[in-house]
């Protein structure tokens, strides 16, 4: 006879899912001891270097160093204004822009 | 209490008897339901880490730095400004700095190139940031050359590549000595990008920053407070990418839910009237659906938070890199320390949950109170 | 054991498609007797029955169970009072598609919340009883129509009720299975069960197993015999 009850196997499948949510916030507590150090690093080369910003994006001075940004560029005319979103990630710089680039990479010998 | 729990435990029986019937509906149900928990919690989980990294690691930023802008735009500021600077109290020490862009078109990247004023980098070498040195595949001891903006070429050798540990704050970095600095960017001496000024005391910064604007009315100080509210607030629910985000996931699960509440099959509506007629009270077809929406909304949480934990802490968010990147080149790898927040997962847990659960039993509160006799006609 | 008193049953009462079912009833049904409702389709036997097992409410009148007078009880007395005194067997079998015949059996006895594995072992038991022991764990639309009939008695029987109720329990039979359905009947009414079935079989009223047939008619009984039978009757 078996007694292999829906609602049993459903307790086995919530303790394990119970098991597994507990078992990331453990994991997180370790990975935060194990990456305290990188953190520590960035820290102290922020100090040692005097930065502002984070690295995080490259393509803009004013997303580059978000916090230095001008009054006037970008998104600062308003502090709350959506500009870099809607247009910034979304549309590609103007191709004349990059052709200009290119042509001039290929004129110019590089050297290295 | 113990007959109670029985009863649950039969009614979970039938839900899950009943859900097992239907297995490619109701799995592809609970996967478009764990995605949508996935993509919500993974932007909460990142964000969230990524914010108190930010506030963590810029709290070693200068408390204030000084601008000046001319026609609204960021200029050099000019000599004499450094030693005016002297005579403002509270201020304990102050450098100017030296910092600018480059744009590099053999990789179509953009470097901060930067002069360190504590640990000076020899004339002729560079210290580099890790992202870079592997986008232009550097070494120490290689030889590398830059065109300035006025046409002449630079040859730098590597003295030195930072830690990829650091690539969050350094992966565009160009370190190199002043005077390099000054004749490739033609800088006279004197000048300087902008300045950096410690204050001791926290209490005292605004009233230096007042006295600053006052003293240099052409300048702008930026505060270290505001600097550390900028990522705060960065990735917040207004953001574009968080917002086109939860659009979609809340879209989703608009037209899920409206899907099941618009009305029941005539086959699960048969079905009702079945359970009624043999004996099952209006309550207990209502507790069972209860429990249906219940498991299977908390399947979805657990399964779309322990993927999106997964994703972020563990795949450094694989998946937003390339939004995070936009078109820049440089992109920063780094692993961010997870740092949960307890009220935002029990945030997440409630608008994620609570909606499907009414979702499956508004429709069946109506199917339930028909009259169990009408299996009879 | 149950007694009707003028009872009334209009549908869409008020509105232009209104409709009587039942015409002023009054009927005496005795216990551990085996009475038919008889009639053609449209005379309101179907309806009739319902009231009875407290599927549905009279319009007017008076429906006593064991002297209890249960026609103004709310619908939580009434459910409470169907799963412990009646058991259903309906014309289409009304199984849930999808879950095994043993779930289907144990269904009416989940929101009593009884012993697991007690209540597995009778559902066993009975499946065993109606000779279906190899099909418990079979899908029910799997079966045939005499296997989900007996799926459906056993269903009728996990609560112990008193009172079967069978509503043209022969309709989707033919003549073999039929007899085995009566055959059934013969032992449930042995055991001491009341049985109220509806039917225009004429294998089924004719049979000697029923001892009292009520012959009804546009909502109306026409004739009650209750006089067949008395000797095998137990009472």
């Amino acid at each position: 006879m078996s007694v292999a009850r829906p609602s049993h196997l459903l307790l086995i499948a919530v303790f394990f899912a119970a098991g597994i949510f507990i078992a990331t916030f453990a994991d997180a507590a370790w990975l935060r001891h194990q990456r305290g150090s990188a953190t520590e690093q960035n820290r102290a080369l922020v100090t040692q270097l005097q930065l502002t910003d984070l690295c995080l994006f490259t393509e803009a001075r004013y997303t580059r160093h978000l916090s230095q940004a001008d009054l006037h560029s970008a998104f600062q005319d308003h502090p709350l204004g959506l500009e870099k979103f809607p247009t910034g990630s979304l549309v590609a710089p103007p191709a004349h822009l990059i052709a200009a680039h290119e042509r001039l990479d290929r004129q110019a010998a590089i050297p290295d | 209490m113990n007959a109670w729990i029985a009863k649950q435990q039969y009614l979970i029986d039938f839900t899950l008897s009943s859900l097992a019937r239907r297995k490619a509906k109701n799995l592809g149900l609970l996967i478009v339901y764990t995605l949508i928990v996935f993509l919500l919690a993974s932007v909460m989980l990142f964000t969230h880490a990524l914010r108190h990294e930010a506030a963590h690691v810029l709290d070693g930023a200068p408390e204030v730095v000084l601008q000046r802008m001319v026609a609204g735009r960021h200029d050099l500021i000019p000599p004499g400004y450094l030693e005016r600077l002297g005579r403002i109290r509270g201020v304990q020490n102050k450098e100017g700095r030296l910092w600018g862009y480059y744009y590099d078109p053999v990789v179509k990247a953009n470097y901060t190139f930067m002069v360190p004023n504590r640990e000076p980098v020899p004339a002729g070498t560079l210290v580099v940031g890790a992202a870079l040195a592997k986008a232009r595949g550097l070494a120490v001891g290689n030889v590398i050359s830059f065109r300035s903006y006025s046409g002449k070429l630079f040859g730098f050798s590597v003295a030195r590549i930072l830690s990829p540990d650091t690539e969050l704050v350094s992966a565009d970095l160009v370190l190199l000595n002043e005077g390099d600095f000054r004749n490739f960017f033609e800088i006279a001496p004197g000048y300087f990008t902008d300045i950096a000024l410690s204050v001791a005391n926290p209490q005292e910064v605004r009233n230096v920053a007042t006295k600053l604007a006052q003293q240099f009315p052409d300048s702008r100080p930026i505060l270290r407070d505001e600097i550390l509210r900028t990522y705060e607030s960065i990735f917040n629910w207004r953001e574009g990418i968080v917002l086109a985000l939860a659009s979609l996931a809340i879209l989703a699960f608009a037209i899920f839910a409206w899907e099941k509440a618009s009305g029941l099959s005539a086959e699960e509506k048969r079905e009702i009237g079945i359970l009624k007629a043999i004996g099952w009270e209006t309550g207990d077809v209502i507790k069972m659906k209860f429990w249906e929406g219940a498991l299977v909304s908390l399947a979805a949480f657990v399964f779309g938070y322990v993927l999106a934990y997964l994703h972020v802490f563990h795949t450094s968010a694989m998946l937003f890199t390339p939004v995070l990147k936009g078109w820049a080149v440089l992109y920063p790898h780094f692993d961010l320390p997870p740092v949960i927040d307890g009220f935002q997962v029990a945030t997440l847990f409630f608008f994620t949950v609570f909606p499907y659960a009414a979702a499956t039993l508004v429709p069946i509160w109506r199917a339930a109170i028909t009259d169990p006799d009408s299996v009879m006609r | 054991m149950i007694e009707l008193t003028d009872i009334r049953k209009a549908f869409n009462q008020g509105r232009e498609n209104e409709f009587h079912a039942l015409g002023g009833i009054d009927l005496q049904l005795p216990a551990q007797r085996v009475t038919a409702l008889r009639g053609p389709s449209g005379s309101g036997k179907t309806t009739l029955l319902s009231i009875i097992g407290c599927l549905s409410r009279p319009t007017s009148g008076r429906v006593r169970l064991k002297g209890q007078d249960i026609s103004g009880l709310p619908e939580r007395f009434l459910t409470d009072i169907r799963r412990q005194t009646f058991g259903f067997v309906f014309q289409q079998f009304n199984l849930i598609k999808g879950l095994s015949a043993l779930e289907n059996v144990m269904l009416p006895a989940y929101p009593l919340g009884g012993d697991w594995r007690e209540l597995h072992e009778k559902a066993q038991r009975l499946l065993g009883d109606l000779r279906l022991s190899h099909r418990r764990e079979a899908r029910v639309e799997w079966l045939s129509g005499g296997e989900q009939q007996r799926v459906a008695i056993a269903r009728a029987l996990i609560n112990d009720p008193e009172i079967i109720i069978a509503d043209e329990p022969t309709a989707n039979l033919d003549t073999a299975l039929s007899m085995e359905f009566m055959a059934i009947l013969e032992k449930l009414s042995a055991s001491g069960k009341t049985v109220i079935l509806t039917s225009h079989d004429p294998l089924v009223v004719d049979s000697s197993i029923v001892h009292q047939v009520v012959d009804m008619r546009d909502g109306r009984v026409v004739r009650q015999d209750t006089t067949r039978n008395t000797m095998e009757s137990p009472a």
